[in-house]
């Protein structure tokens, strides 16, 4: 247990320093490319011997970024906005922008005429995923993402290059699913802090050394014994569910993190992308059978089944919605995708969550609401 | 008196074919004919060129806004979950869904959506989610938004294939075949219209400028829904003569002197049209520039310059080429300042908003406001805000004004 225990506080301090982590990416020689949510080609940069480094916000307060954003954009782009704004990520050498959600679209020119120094490398992929030709028009953009990244690394890349790193991808993407299913199994060892933790770690890490991490890590657990837990179990959805104060409250709460279909989360390594003669391409079709995302298009909503089918695959006592506040596409999902979980009978709790919030009291009254209700 | 005094002004011709458009809708559903719901710059060539009559969500969202439902409808949606961070159009339309009622305009209801994102990504979610609600079919055109100046080969490939397929679907759906002859004279009279439409805004250039600019946003709904009609390329045609004559003899249907000319950005506060517009005109200020010109005019010569013409719309371009779009417009049509609509409803383009105000004011050197509002929803939007940034503006171009004619 006391092992577990180290190696979860290991990625933990890569999660708390992730700055630490890029400097000493840099000392090693690698240039480093910054990646904004949403499944950008990061796998592209990691075959050019770059280390991708993901920027999912941070717990702060933004100045600076309110001359760009107004204050309803989500505190993701805008702390990530303001990071940039204050120099603190002058280290990169390129940052990827996707353009799947409206407030995206408008964050490469606040960047660009902002910050300057870095570069914004543009990343579109096809809303119609399922048509060939979205696929293609997929493959074409990240044929160019590839170009940008090319310059960037001053050498060519290869698709044996490209195939490579999406193989170290895939086991990373393996890995996390094999210690995802065993923190569920030992809530006991693994807190909703460190679960998170242990999978917010690989956007910071080289992915092959968060892989070996996991995969010893998720040894030790499956070899403890046994325990009983007699807390509650609830499967979180969302964008990112990172925020300490409000993990630490589930644990205050007994409440284990049974299964998740956060963005930041299970939907980066629920599905591996398919090994193809152009790796590129096989790139392109995973977005075929991505669910779970609120900012996919998504007709019929399976956001919701699937939704349903892991709270009741997990044994969930409930669901968990960590709402990004002023994210639309979340908002919009809300409400149809809470009627199929109320269908189902699966109780929900839905709380707020801003990365600038400093006072979670009114989240842990509604917590401690739902645990009350759970138990009796 | 002449001919042209014997005819209707063209501004009754479009607003008696809006209305006639919408009818047209209704007496299709009445008869049994599938009808769509239909994103605003989704390409109209297509249900026109089959014949399928469609309605836009997004026209109703105005129009309930400035007929004063806007407030009641969103808080209806609120009541059924969804955030009031959402687009107010999409909240009006949710409100409707569900109530199947609305007192200041009702849409007959759709058999079928079309949804096309080039103006919004919130449009793929809200259409997403009607197909749910109403258990229809969801037909999606996703034009990616542009990162260069151009649109690139692949872009116009994926649109096509997207054209091609949303063709076999609505035949299908609707029963009814596309005939691609028909297609090439709707792609000709859309042409014309949107020719006509530039031509008439193109006006406002004149000093003065022979209209008031705010009346774009009542000429605009026909520009959006019936481009492809003969009787659309006709009223704008005559719009467009109306206006030179206006030119030719000096005169303006704008209400008093035309102090000062600006630039408008942004979609109108439909739910404070009147105060919007009053608080600018009192002080003799005139809209002479506004992206609604070319929003709706879509200039292309073949299928795949059509696919192209739907990513240049103001959204769906790179930031260099939307600004380009509002400086040369500026520039063009002589304005003294600009006012920004910070507009709550829409994400995406309040997302630049500011950076776009800031480098407007470098290149055109005309002072700028910013004021906070909505499209549709009221509670957004502050009177007192909104004169008071209007009166700062209206003293510096005064005091400009003063010292060039010193």
């Amino acid at each position: 247990m006391n092992e577990v225990k180290q190696m979860l506080a290991e990625l933990e301090a890569v999660c708390a320093d992730p700055k630490k982590q890029l400097s000493d990416a840099l000392t090693q020689g690698k240039k480093c490319i910054g990646v904004l949510p949403y499944f950008c080609p990061e796998e592209l940069a990691y075959a050019a011997g770059m280390q991708p480094f993901g920027l999912w916000g941070a717990e702060m307060q933004v100045n600076d970024s309110k001359r760009y954003y107004p204050a309803f954009i989500c505190s993701l782009l805008h702390t990530v906005l303001e990071m940039g704004l204050k120099g603190m990520l002058n280290d990169l050498s390129g940052i990827m922008v996707p353009i799947c959600c409206d407030s995206l679209k408008g964050f490469g020119a606040n960047w660009q005429y902002g910050v300057g120094t870095v570069p914004v490398i543009d990343v579109a992929w096809a809303q119609n995923r399922r048509l060939d030709a979205g696929t293609e028009f997929t493959r074409a953009q990240f044929r160019k993402v590839l170009g940008q990244l090319e310059e960037i690394a001053g050498h060519s890349i290869s698709d044996a290059d490209i195939t490579a790193a999406i193989s170290v991808y895939n086991k990373n993407r393996a890995a996390l699913r094999d210690f995802s299913a065993a923190a569920a199994r030992h809530p006991e060892a693994v807190s909703p802090s460190a679960r998170c933790a242990a999978i917010k770690a690989g956007y910071f890490m080289d992915r092959a050394k968060h892989t070996e991490a996991l995969q010893t890590l998720t040894t030790k657990l499956n070899a403890l014994p046994e325990a009983s837990w007699d807390g509650l179990r609830v499967v979180t959805t969302g964008i990112l569910a990172d925020s300490p104060a409000l993990l630490q409250i589930l644990e205050d709460n007994h409440i284990a993190i049974a299964d998740d279909q956060i963005a930041q989360e299970s939907v980066f390594f629920r599905v591996d992308t398919p090994v193809t003669d152009d790796p590129v391409l096989g790139m392109a079709k995973r977005f075929e059978t991505i669910e779970g995302c609120s900012v996919l298009f998504d007709p019929g909503k399976q956001r919701g089944n699937e939704l349903v089918e892991l709270a009741k695959a997990a044994h969930a006592d409930g669901i968990l919605w960590v709402m990004t506040k002023f994210c639309d596409p979340e908002e919009y999902d809300y409400v149809p995708v809470k009627r199929k979980i109320d269908a189902a009978g699966i109780p929900l709790l839905t709380v707020e969550v801003d990365q600038q919030m400093v006072n979670y009291e009114q989240a842990r009254s509604a917590v401690e609401a739902f645990a009350e209700m759970l138990r009796a | 008196m002449t001919e042209m005094t014997e005819k209707k002004p063209a501004k009754i011709v479009l607003r008696d074919l809006q209305d006639k458009i919408a009818q047209d809708a209704w007496d299709a559903k009445q008869r049994g004919e599938k009808v769509g719901w239909c994103a605003s710059n989704f390409p109209q060539e297509i249900t026109t060129a089959m014949g399928i009559p469609v309605v836009y969500p997004e026209n109703m969202g105005a129009a309930v806004g400035a007929k004063g439902g806007g407030q009641r409808m969103c808080e209806y949606a609120e009541g059924m979950g969804y955030s009031n961070d959402l687009c107010s159009y999409s909240r009006i339309n949710f409100a409707y869904t569900d109530l199947k009622h609305c007192e200041e305009l009702e849409i007959p209801f759709p058999d079928f959506l079309l949804c096309c994102n080039n103006i919004c990504n919130c449009m793929i979610k809200w259409y997403e989610n009607l197909a749910l609600e109403l258990d229809i079919p969801l037909l999606l055109i996703d034009i990616p938004h542009l990162d260069a100046k151009t649109c690139d080969e692949d872009r116009v490939a994926y649109i096509r294939a997207q054209f091609d397929d949303c063709i076999r679907q609505l035949e299908e759906i609707t029963g009814k075949k596309m005939d691609y002859d028909r297609l090439q004279e709707v792609m000709s009279i859309s042409q014309r219209s949107s020719q006509a439409w530039l031509r008439a805004v193109g006006y406002m250039s004149a000093e003065p400028s022979p209209f008031s600019g705010f009346d774009i946003f009542n000429n605009m709904a026909v520009a959006c829904v019936g481009r492809g009609t003969v009787e659309a390329a006709e009223a704008f045609e005559q719009l467009a003569d109306e206006y030179e004559a206006l030119v030719k003899e000096g005169q303006s249907t704008f209400k008093g002197e035309e102090k000062y000319r600006i630039l408008f950005e942004g979609i109108a506060c439909w739910s404070n049209l009147k105060f919007t517009y009053k608080t600018l005109q009192s002080r003799g200020i005139n809209l002479t520039a506004s992206v609604y010109g070319p929003a709706f005019s879509f200039l292309y010569s073949n299928l795949d310059e059509l696919m192209a013409a739907y990513s240049y719309v103001p959204n769906s371009m790179c930031f260099e080429s939307e600004l380009k779009l509002r400086v040369d417009d500026a520039i063009r049509n002589k304005v003294d300042g600009a006012v920004f609509h910070m507009n709550r409803s829409c994400k995406h383009w309040s997302g630049n908003l500011y950076e776009m105000e800031r480098q407007f004011r470098e290149q055109t050197g005309v002072p700028t406001i910013v004021f906070d509002g909505d499209q549709s929803d009221p509670r957004c939007f502050s009177e007192a805000q909104y004169e008071t940034r209007v009166d700062a503006l209206t003293e510096i171009m005064e005091e400009r004004k003063k010292e060039a004619a010193k």
